[in-house]
């Protein structure tokens, strides 16, 4: 506790240059960002004095930089002094009693994707005994992963609890220089998990059930960690199919995954923030770093998305091939509809020797959506035999999206091979009329259809998601065609 | 007597202004099989495309009358559901759907409609299994995309074989033997006439006599200009593929 109180002490000295007084006890803080801010936060959570110097130091480089605006996306400019960065969670009294205070669209949403009635009522935040159901829930299963010695808990509790290790690996796969978005999340997060599976351990259970169970609302600035020790294996499910809204509009989070040697992690996302409307407005945006470190040799990550909903997505989520023999895996969905822009990709940096990657990606455009895809395949000199195999899918459906991509190589091993496929292709008349003439609606036409067309990735999805996530698909669908 | 399953009144249709049908008619019952034969461009497909729901097409007058109901009324997925089907002349490629899964929702899409429970996975394979012999279909089709990268003749077969699983009450083949070998043309045709009951009607749209050796049609049509202007028996077929269309299209220039 003596670091705290140093941190607040030195918070305290500081306010007064600044002429600007939060109270600690405070539930949040005043909208803006500077220094006080980031020492507020850090003490809100009782941080050690490293990591608080970590956070001002990626703070100060921050303010050297420059937003990115090479993404194929438009939005008005974001004023970062309008944003508030730390409130307390809500408490439980603020919560609906029941799904009758909840809005009823969203209701009708939950009923399309054909989520249980208990899980709605989470979902929704109801304030019952849902609460009490997850907590027990979780703790069993809590005590399933200690058993094996895994960790999993918010990154708040892993830097009291497990300081060393947060302190270990923290913004090594994602320094908090690597652009404006990770900078100011490494600034100013507040929420988000860390795992940690011990060397040869399998994590026994898909951690999306835990996740899905426990799930706390995702902060708007989220820090997620995971490291696998050598010979582990975990699958990570991060998001949910049912629609989440939110108050902050801009969301940059930051994932960082350490695979050591023979280390395996499947990390899967199902993203379905609020799109705004057929104007774009009120949608989130989503400005996502994503990387996964191969560091030991054999190593494999394997990120697969299903992208839906937001405003704005900006998300490469990438692996680094240092290790021999890595394998690094991409399998995107992307769907961009209503006024949706979607700039989204991978990158895969092929460092080690007889890496290896695979990257697929589906693009679907409909309403005025855009969606670009964004890839870099880049073998270094030392990646002898690398390989790379990039297959990169637009799909069509009307006349007033737009589908882009950008595949960047550079390969500077002459042994390496690299292989790119792409296709665009439309959702024609035909072949709704077809279908509908067989006794298929437009709309299931359409589906069908959709599916077909990700369902190189949706088996890539752990089951019982890949069932979700079709039907969101055909949720987020509804009424593009005729 | 009862009433007719089709009847066609005074239908004009066309699109973007040109007009295509000029007054068609035509009546069928059930059990019946009618052919229609006519020059390219005479509105045979414009006719089918209309009776199956293509929006493409204005109606400017006319009725059709199916079962009783107005079907030009209906969405074509409802036409589907109650029993019209259509056999292209271009079978549409939907590459990624798998024709096992779309021919499912086809059919559990109308057995819905109709009230009836749907079918699994396994009493639908077994239906299945069962109707691919109708059109000596190879088993492995039934895994591919639907009619990605299956030849001309092998879409035309396959129609026939959904047509087989549907069981249609009004089955309209538009040129279905066009693009066909000797083979496949007998067992399509074959196939055609098991499917073929009392209570069903078949509209058979050809430019061949040879088909009609095998589907012998109860009455033949001669379609031009988008009107029908002679019907006859199967023998009429055998007269136009002696004597081609002119003796009866010059007639028809005179007349109108
Ligand atoms: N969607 C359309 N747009 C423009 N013209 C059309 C359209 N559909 C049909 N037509 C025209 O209407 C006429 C009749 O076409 P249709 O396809 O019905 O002929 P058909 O009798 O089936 O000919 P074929 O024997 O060659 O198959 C043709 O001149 C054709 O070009
Ligand atoms: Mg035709």
């Amino acid at each position: 506790m003596s670091t705290a109180t140093d941190t607040i002490e030195g918070f305290v000295k500081k306010e007064y240059k600044y002429g600007f007084i939060t109270d600690i006890e405070a539930d949040s803080a005043p909208p803006g960002l500077n220094e006080e801010i980031v020492r507020f936060i850090s003490a809100k959570k009782q941080e050690p004095e490293w990591l608080l110097e970590w956070r001002l130091k990626a703070y100060r480089h921050w303010l050297t930089m420059k937003e990115p605006r090479w993404p194929h996306v438009q939005y008005p400019p974001i004023n970062y002094q309008d944003i508030v960065y730390y409130s307390a969670p809500k408490s439980p009294k603020d919560a609906p009693r029941s799904l009758d205070e909840v809005d009823p669209k969203l209701l009708e949403t939950y009923e399309k994707l054909g989520i249980p009635l208990r899980e709605r009522e989470r979902l929704a935040g109801v304030a019952v005994d849902a609460v009490f159901d997850s907590v027990s829930v979780g703790t069993t299963f809590k005590e399933t992963l200690a058993e094996k010695g895994i960790i999993f808990c918010s990154i708040s509790e892993a830097v009291r609890e497990h300081p060393d290790l947060v302190k270990k690996y923290l913004g090594t796969v994602v320094p908090y220089t690597d652009n404006f978005f990770a900078a100011l999340n490494s600034a100013v997060f507040t929420d988000g998990s860390f795992c940690f599976i011990p060397k040869g351990v399998r994590c026994p259970m898909e951690l999306s059930t835990y996740f899905r169970i426990n799930a706390a609302k995702s902060g708007q600035f989220e820090r997620t960690l995971i490291v696998a020790e050598e010979g582990s294996h975990v699958s990570y499910l991060e998001g949910c199919t049912a629609p989440m809204r939110d108050e902050n509009q801009l969301h940059a989070a930051v994932v960082e995954l350490v695979a050591l040697e023979k280390a395996e992690i499947k990390y899967s996302t199902v993203q379905n923030w609020y799109p705004g409307d057929e104007n774009g407005v009120g949608g989130i945006y989503n400005f996502v770093t994503k990387r996964g470190l191969c560091k030991g040799a054999n190593s494999k990550i394997s990120w697969t998305q299903v992208e839906t909903g937001s405003a704005i997505t900006w998300k490469y989520p990438s692996c680094v091939l240092l290790g021999d023999n890595a394998v690094g895996e991409f399998y995107s969905v992307a769907l961009a509809n209503l006024k949706q822009q979607a700039d989204t990709g991978t990158k895969m940096i092929h460092i080690g020797k007889n890496t290896r990657s695979t990257i697929v990606s589906k693009g679907i455009s409909a309403g005025r959506g855009q969606n670009s895809y964004r890839g870099l395949v880049e073998v270094r000199k030392s990646a002898i035999d690398a390989r790379n195999y990039t297959q990169c899918d637009s799909l069509l459906i009307g006349d007033r999206c737009g589908a882009h991509t950008f595949p960047y190589i550079d390969v500077r091993n002459t042994s390496a091979s690299v292989e790119h496929e792409a296709t665009t292709s439309k959702i024609g008349e035909d072949q709704i009329f077809y279908c509908n003439q067989r006794g298929i609606s437009t709309q299931d036409a359409v589906n069908m259809i959709v599916n077909g067309f990700c369902k190189e990735v949706f088996k890539e999805l752990p089951m019982e998601f890949a069932v979700e996530a079709q039907k969101l698909l055909g949720v987020s669908l509804e009424g593009s065609v005729g | 007597m009862s009433k007719p399953l089709l009847e066609i009144k005074n239908l004009h249709a066309g699109v973007e202004g040109r007009k295509i049908l000029n007054g068609l008619s035509l009546e069928m019952n059930a059990g019946e099989v009618h052919a229609i034969m006519g020059p390219n461009g005479s509105g045979k497909s414009t006719l089918a495309s209309i009776l199956a729901g293509r929006e493409d097409y204005e109606i400017t007058d006319g009725q059709v009358i199916y079962q009783g109901e107005d079907l030009l009324e209906m969405a074509p997925e409802e036409r589907a559901h109650k029993g019209v089907f259509l056999a292209f002349q271009y079978p549409i490629e939907i590459p990624g759907v798998n024709s096992t899964y779309f021919l499912k929702a086809a059919l559990n899409e109308k057995r819905k409609a109709n009230g009836q429970p749907e079918l699994d996975a396994m009493e639908f394979l077994t239906l299945v299994k069962e109707k691919m012999k109708v059109v000596e279909l190879p088993e492995d089709f039934l895994k591919r995309p639907v009619n990605a990268g299956f030849s001309g003749g092998e879409k035309k077969r396959n129609e026939i074989f959904q047509m087989a699983v549907l069981e249609p009450t009004l089955a309209i083949l538009d040129e279905t033997d066009s693009g066909l070998d000797i083979d496949a043309l007998r067992i399509v045709a074959e196939g055609v006439n098991r499917l073929k009951t009392a209570n069903n009607a078949q509209l058979v749209i050809t430019h061949y006599q040879r088909l009609l050796n095998y589907i012998v049609p109860d009455q033949v049509h001669v379609l031009s200009n988008g009107r029908i202007i002679k019907t006859g028996g199967k023998e009429l077929a055998l007269e136009l593929e002696e004597k081609g269309y002119d003796w009866i299209t010059k007639g028809d220039a005179v007349a109108a």
